[in-house]
């Protein structure tokens, strides 16, 4: 397969010839998932391990039906009724893992790193599915899929990313991709959830609301963590809907065919309006449907062929 | 009698011969006999390594290090006197335990023990500890040190307290309000890695309120392990003002940056943390012009297991007793940024004049803690063979020069490589 590529951690030393290939490749699995037979046998005789010591329904969800309409067998592991509780660490539990005879590794984790660590314990091929703050990578592919099907390009478009990016994976893996496929993206957020660090090549970092949105091609919404209150970021959920909720209102600044995407879950009418969240503008939903041809595409380059 | 010969100073080619009786320098090229005689090879001699900030993990924590290990570690590494850091479990806040750390250290023979005690009980920052007690069990000086001293006047308190029995007190200078759950330098890295940051100001802050409490109190302050070029600058302006403050930097935070935590290895994960090119250099400059005291290394062993957790969860630490004269005689006198000389003074009389100690030599009748170091020959850090406990190194496989081929300690051998 082309990628040349054993992990997908970050986009660290992916080439934008290599993302093409899981792009192009996603209209396939795309295909596959409109049959009335959904299913390839693709990734027969293969098992991934779906690891998440972290929780989350959807990306799992996601992950292991990708996994299974193309064959693979799937060994799921739920960090919370394993061992960990137990005190064991994560070496010994990825290792216990592999001693299964892995063939690929997914993996959720509350901390930044956890994924490029798995890759080292396990030596198997790991997909990152969301690590601490730092990369989700194909949440990323899956955003950049939905812009690639609205607009037919990713090449100089203007996106715009709001809420907390300090804390976002998604704005990150967000921003590293889209910029290595030649967008403009614009982080934008209240001050204490913005760092400014992460102005680099295109991506520009501002406080400006309005001025972020204005004529851009898509805007994404990042779910505000409640538990952000209580560090003391923000004042209060009312003055954050009021300064940075993206709403019907905000858009009209955007160009007249500007989509809107949110990675979910929503919280409604805080950082998005819940009509503009069901509005024609949105493609939330498709967001949803398109991730999982985007993970059959990334387990096929990174797996077919590699046993 | 014992006779070191073939052996060079600092800074002279000669071969020359060092003396030893009782515990004692005797002299220097004597044409007494001597009952004992180690050949040194050619290498180079100095006044054994002094260490002013150790974890030994003794009581408590035996399983990361010991006495036995941390100890024989320092001995290896060149040094003849380690002050202990008091955050083991339980804390050192007891005079019973101070006294029996010294009985036990006096039993192994590797290098010499000087306990700090914990400056408040339990290290709580709260109520201050029975000082005068633990100074009488043998403490040398008193630090909450992994805690960070939040409570200013408490700090005021033990800091006029321990001046009265003469001795220092020193600070994990930190305000932990604003480092909060930060695991490395804050900046471009962590925020690229989506790591939570540990700002150089949470030094500077803490560091600018200490040096007011020296100047208010008139009393020693040391400075542990400082990261930031803003804090040293804090630290130079506040001796050109008077302040009696001391301060130690770490091999780590001249020699690492930040850019290492890109390998997401918690190996490279310690408080405080590595920060930015520009402070290493800045932390240098202070070498040079003299802020910058003595040399320490905050040696933090722990297990491979905890070190081997997710960067959130591993403790924070790098073991480093054994191979810090040679990764700054590698990285500081081969490259020509420093002296040999100033390097020693560093390792040596800075400490000891940091304590208020007799300035170590090798004149007669000197103690004889004595280290003949190889400057010609190089090896690799091989963690695997390291004396302590913790037998990983972020300098694993460095070819480093510069390494203790022998220590003595009060006369007596406490390594021979």
């Amino acid at each position: 397969m082309g990628t040349g590529v054993k992990h997908l951690l970050d986009f660290q030393g992916w080439s934008v010839e290599a993302l093409q290939g899981i792009l192009d490749t996603a209209d396939v699995m795309k295909e596959v998932l409109e049959r009335p037979v959904k299913k390839v046998p693709a990734l027969q005789g293969i098992t991934v391990c779906t690891a998440f010591f972290e929780n989350s329904t959807r990306t799992r969800t996601s992950f292991e039906l990708a996994a299974r309409r193309m064959s693979a067998d799937v060994l799921t592991f739920a960090a919370g009724a394993s061992s960990l509780s137990k005190g064991e660490s994560l070496r010994d539990t990825i290792e216990t893992l592999n001693a299964y005879k892995v063939d690929a590794f997914i993996v959720r984790h509350h901390a930044s790193g956890a994924a490029h660590q798995v890759a080292k314990f396990s030596g198997k091929s790991t997909i990152n599915a969301g690590d601490g703050r730092r990369a989700h990578p194909t949440q990323a592919l899956l955003d950049a899929y939905t812009m690639l099907k609205e607009f037919g390009r990713i090449e100089g478009l203007k996106v715009t990313i709001v809420g907390d990016i300090l804390h976002s994976r998604v704005a990150r893996s967000n921003a590293e991709l889209l910029d290595l496929l030649g967008a403009d993206v614009t982080l934008c957020g209240p001050a204490t959830l913005l760092p400014k660090e992460l102005a680099k090549g295109r991506v520009k970092v501002t406080t400006d609301l309005q001025a972020a949105v204005k004529d851009a091609d898509v805007v994404m919404s990042l779910r505000l963590q409640q538990e952000r209150m209580n560090g003391g970021f923000l004042p209060s959920m009312s003055e954050y809907a009021l300064t940075y909720q993206v709403n019907e209102k905000l858009l009209e600044r955007a160009k007249d065919h500007a989509i809107v995407l949110h990675p979910g879950p929503m919280n409604r009418d805080l950082e998005i309006s819940g009509s503009l969240a069901d509005s024609a503008r949105s493609r939330i939903i498709a967001q949803v449907e398109y991730g999982q041809a985007i993970r059959m595409s990334v387990l096929y380059h990174l797996l077919v062929g590699k046993k | 009698m014992l006779e070191i010969k073939n052996i060079k100073r600092a800074g002279s080619d000669t071969l020359e011969s060092l003396f030893i009786e009782e515990g004692k320098i005797k002299g220097w090229n004597l044409s007494e006999t001597a009952t004992d005689t180690i050949d040194g090879k050619g290498a180079t001699v100095a006044p054994a390594l002094i260490e002013l900030h150790a974890h030994l993990r003794e009581p408590g924590q035996e399983q990361k290090e010991d006495l036995a290990s941390g100890l024989a570690a320092a001995a290896a590494g060149g040094y003849g006197t380690v002050v202990s850091m008091p955050n083991t479990s339980p804390v050192v806040d007891d005079p019973a335990i101070v006294a029996s750390l010294i009985q036990k250290a006096e039993k192994l023979g590797f290098a010499r023990l000087k306990p700090s005690a914990a400056l408040t009980r339990g290290q709580k920052g709260e109520t201050l500890a029975d000082l005068s007690a633990l100074k009488d069990a043998g403490a040398v000086m008193f630090t909450d040190d992994g805690r960070t001293n939040e409570n200013a006047n408490v700090l005021r308190r033990g800091m006029e307290y321990a001046s009265g029995l003469g001795l220092l007190v020193s600070v994990h200078a930190e305000d932990a309000t604003l480092r909060q759950d930060g695991v490395m330098n804050e900046g471009v890295v962590s925020h690229e890695l989506g790591l939570p940051g540990n700002p150089a100001a949470a030094e500077a802050a803490r560091v600018a309120r200490d040096v007011e409490i020296a100047l208010l109190t008139g009393a020693r302050l040391h400075i542990q392990h400082l990261s930031t070029g803003r804090a040293l600058e804090i630290v130079r302006q506040g001796k050109k003002a008077g302040a009696p403050v001391t301060c130690e930097v770490c091999p780590h935070h001249l020699t690492l940056t930040d850019e290492a935590l890109r390998s997401f290895d918690a190996l490279y994960k310690v408080a405080p943390p590595l920060r930015t090119q520009t402070d290493a250099e800045l932390l240098l400059a202070g070498l040079l012009d003299g802020t910058v005291d003595c040399l320490a290394t905050d040696h933090a062993p722990h297990t491979q297991a905890e070190k081997e957790k997710d960067l959130l969860e591993a403790p924070f630490g790098i073991p480093s007793i054994e191979v810090a004269f040679p990764l700054m005689y590698t990285h500081l006198v081969k490259t020509g940024k420093l002296s040999l000389e100033k390097l020693l003074d560093l390792f040596t009389a800075g400490c000891a004049k940091v304590m208020a100690w007799e300035v170590p030599t090798l004149e007669e009748g000197a103690v004889a803690d004595v280290v003949l170091l190889d400057l010609d020959n190089a090896k690799a850090v091989d963690p695997k063979a390291f004396k302590s406990k913790a037998k990983f190194s972020p300098w694993a496989g460095e070819e480093l020069y510069g390494w203790p081929v022998l220590t003595l300690v009060a006369g007596k051998v406490a390594f021979q490589g």
